[in-house]
């Protein structure tokens, strides 16, 4: 469970996050909906204990991430938005070096490898180094190393950015799946459909503060409207920034 | 997977998983192993000797060759000109102006004796040998010393006979006499040569650990990967740690198949000829390599700083090629103003690897005080530079790419 509490975060004059609160509960997938620049990446950079909040509180299985950030960093599996991966290392090698720095033991690493390997579909890749891997295998190789420790909360930062139709239905697949297993699922996107599709909670951020904290069916019954796009227009204020 | 274990706190090896990562990721990259195993560790050894053979030879070729000289009026002096062959002198036919010859450079230089020659010798009076010559020309020089010296010891060894068919001794002729005693020993004389060597040393150590530690921390947050790095449960000063080791291991290979490179070669220096003695064997190389170890460490700590003040690779690249400057100072320094070595200057990074490095081509060995200073001199700077590059691995901005 992620529990977030009035987060601030300026650089310079600019408020980038002014004041995000919400929970993302184990078992659910919680979506942070919001348009480009509302304060999306930063927010989950502060989860993940990148950046230092200059305000508020965050407590993952309700370990305070500024107390003992590396508990927090052991639960939590990160895609973040920068999803580089080593390009002269195999998949198999790139997910190995992460599962190594979780400080897994080699037997475990192997099993969890072959695990997520076969979930994610990639075995006719995971030989192969990643130099040349197109966006849907790179996104694959970035989610394994992230989940390799096995963690109880997952955070994706933008996941289906940049992918195609077959390779956004299957990280959505496997994103059901996460949910299924128990974990807590948080993720980020600015596309409407994705989120009413697969979210059982939606946070809509909105120039660095939290506007709506609903079920996508909430959101359509306190706004009146029963599509879902017109409802997030008229919570953001805006269609500015946001894509159906 | 199905089951969430609690998970447990797990003893993480950060420091040899990122320093075995660092390692096999780079053993891949060519461009890096052809800098660091090759042209880095080799090219220096190479051109050095190219330059020192050639020096050497040119030298050496003077002195020994057969000297092509104009004589206008050989057959006055059939015994002068026959102790001039014996000296290695080929006299050649007369010309008409040789003055005209020397000015254009058609001769070296050119012998003249007059018609008066063989008159005023029989009559035991002073006689003159001129010598026509340009010293403003570069290569005339030894040329001119050498007949110079010929003629010299001709006209000695017959002033000799004739005090001593008078019944003279030799030494009334020659009251004082010089007698050079000259304190450099063969190795000293060779440290001129060398005096570029620990220069090269540094920027070898310098080339081979280059590439990795842009790419270790510039290259790492072009390509988007420092982000998810950090986001494992490791502290970040491991992660540098383990990378600083991965370059620290690059450098030090070069280093190496530097040293061994020069012990090689070394061996095929004709450096005994000019009356040196140079040894580039074991005990040289294994010196050198305690001497630059802090030295090691230092140059993969400012290395990896100024990667990553970088904004990318490309500017990382600009930023350490400027660096690399840094090291040529004490040689320069040391060349221009020839300085007494002090103490301290033991103490002082690159200058101290210098010192002691001259010390060892001397002979001498490096002094054991001297050895502890430069050492401790060096890693303390090092570890300046290494907890400086802890501090800046803890900045927000650092894994940032966007």
């Amino acid at each position: 469970m992620i529990e977030v509490k009035d987060l601030h975060k300026a650089f310079g004059d600019v408020r980038a996050v002014d004041g995000v609160g919400f929970t993302a509960r184990d078992g659910e997938i919680t979506g942070l909906l919001g348009p480009n620049g509302a304060g999306k990446t930063t927010t989950l950079r502060m989860l993940y204990t990148l950046m230092t909040p200059d305000r508020g509180q965050v407590l993952v299985d309700g370990i305070d991430a500024a107390v003992d950030p590396l508990a927090v960093r052991r639960r939590l599996g990160v895609l973040p938005d920068a999803r580089g991966l080593y390009k002269r290392l195999t998949a198999r090698e790139n997910i190995d070096y992460f599962a190594r720095l979780q400080g897994l033991p080699d037997d475990e690493v192997r099993e969890r490898r072959e695990a997520l390997v076969q979930a994610l579909d990639m075995g006719d890749i995971a030989d192969r180094r990643t130099e040349g891997f197109s966006q849907g295998q790179r996104v694959k190789t970035a989610i394994a190393r992230a989940l390799i420790h096995d963690p109880g909360n997952v955070i994706l930062d933008e996941p289906t950015n940049g992918l195609d139709v077959m390779a956004t239905r299957a990280l959505r697949q496997f994103m059901l799946k996460l949910r299924a297993e128990g974990r807590c699922v948080l993720f980020s996107s600015h596309i409407m459909q994705e989120v009413g599709a697969l979210c059982d909670r939606i946070v809509v951020i909105a120039r660095g503060r939290v506007v709506a904290d609903e079920t996508p069916d909430a959101l359509r019954a306190q706004t009146g409207e029963a599509n879902l796009e017109d409802a997030f227009v008229k919570i953001i204020g805006s269609d500015e920034g946001l894509a159906a | 997977m199905n089951v969430i274990k609690p998970t447990r706190v797990r003893r993480s090896r950060a420091f040899v998983t990122v320093f075995l990562k660092e390692v096999r990721e780079n053993l891949r990259d060519r461009r890096t192993l052809i800098s660091a195993f090759v042209t880095g560790p080799l090219l220096t050894p190479l051109i050095f000797v190219m330059l020192i053979s050639v020096s050497i030879h040119r030298q050496l070729d003077k002195a020994e060759q057969p000297l092509k000289v104009p004589v206008i009026g050989a057959q006055y002096a059939p015994n002068l000109i026959d102790a001039l062959k014996a000296g290695g002198i080929v006299p050649q036919p007369a010309i008409a102006d040789p003055e005209k010859a020397v000015r254009e450079q058609e001769a070296d230089l050119v012998l003249r004796l007059s018609a008066e020659y063989p008159k005023a010798w029989r009559q035991g009076e002073p006689v003159q040998v001129e010598m026509i010559y340009d010293s403003s020309q570069r290569d005339a020089g030894g040329s001119v010393d050498r007949v110079n010296q010929l003629v010299q010891s001709y006209a000695r060894q017959q002033g000799v006979m004739r005090l001593v068919a008078r019944g003279l001794s030799p030494g009334t002729a020659w009251p004082v006499q010089v007698a050079r005693r000259d304190q450099a020993t063969a190795e000293s004389r060779a440290v001129l040569l060398f005096n570029m060597l620990p220069y090269l040393f540094v920027l070898t150590i310098f080339i081979g650990g280059m590439y990795l530690a842009i790419d270790l921390t510039a290259g790492e947050r072009e390509r988007q990967s420092l982000e998810p790095l950090f986001a494992n449960p490791v502290p970040r000063w491991k992660i540098l740690l383990g990378k600083l080791a991965a370059i620290c291991a690059f450098s030090t290979a070069s280093l190496l198949i530097c040293l061994l490179a020069f012990s090689l070669v070394g061996r095929f220096l004709p450096t005994d000829k000019l009356g040196m003695e140079i040894n580039l064997g074991w005990h040289f190389a294994a010196n050198v390599l305690l001497l630059q170890w802090p030295m090691i460490v230092l140059l993969a700590a400012l290395q990896s700083l100024v990667a990553a003040f970088a904004k990318s690779y490309r500017e990382a690249q600009t930023y350490l090629s400027l660096l690399m400057m840094l090291p040529i100072l004490p040689s320069i320094m040391l060349m221009v103003m020839p300085i007494k070595p002090q103490e301290w200057m033991y103490a002082v990074p690159l200058l101290g690897q210098h010192l002691g490095i001259i010390d060892l081509l001397r002979g001498t060995g490096v002094a054991p005080m001297h050895m502890l200073l430069c050492l401790a001199g060096t890693a303390a700077a090092a570890l300046v530079a290494v907890a400086i590059g802890m501090q800046l691995y803890r900045s927000e901005r650092l894994a940032i790419s966007g």
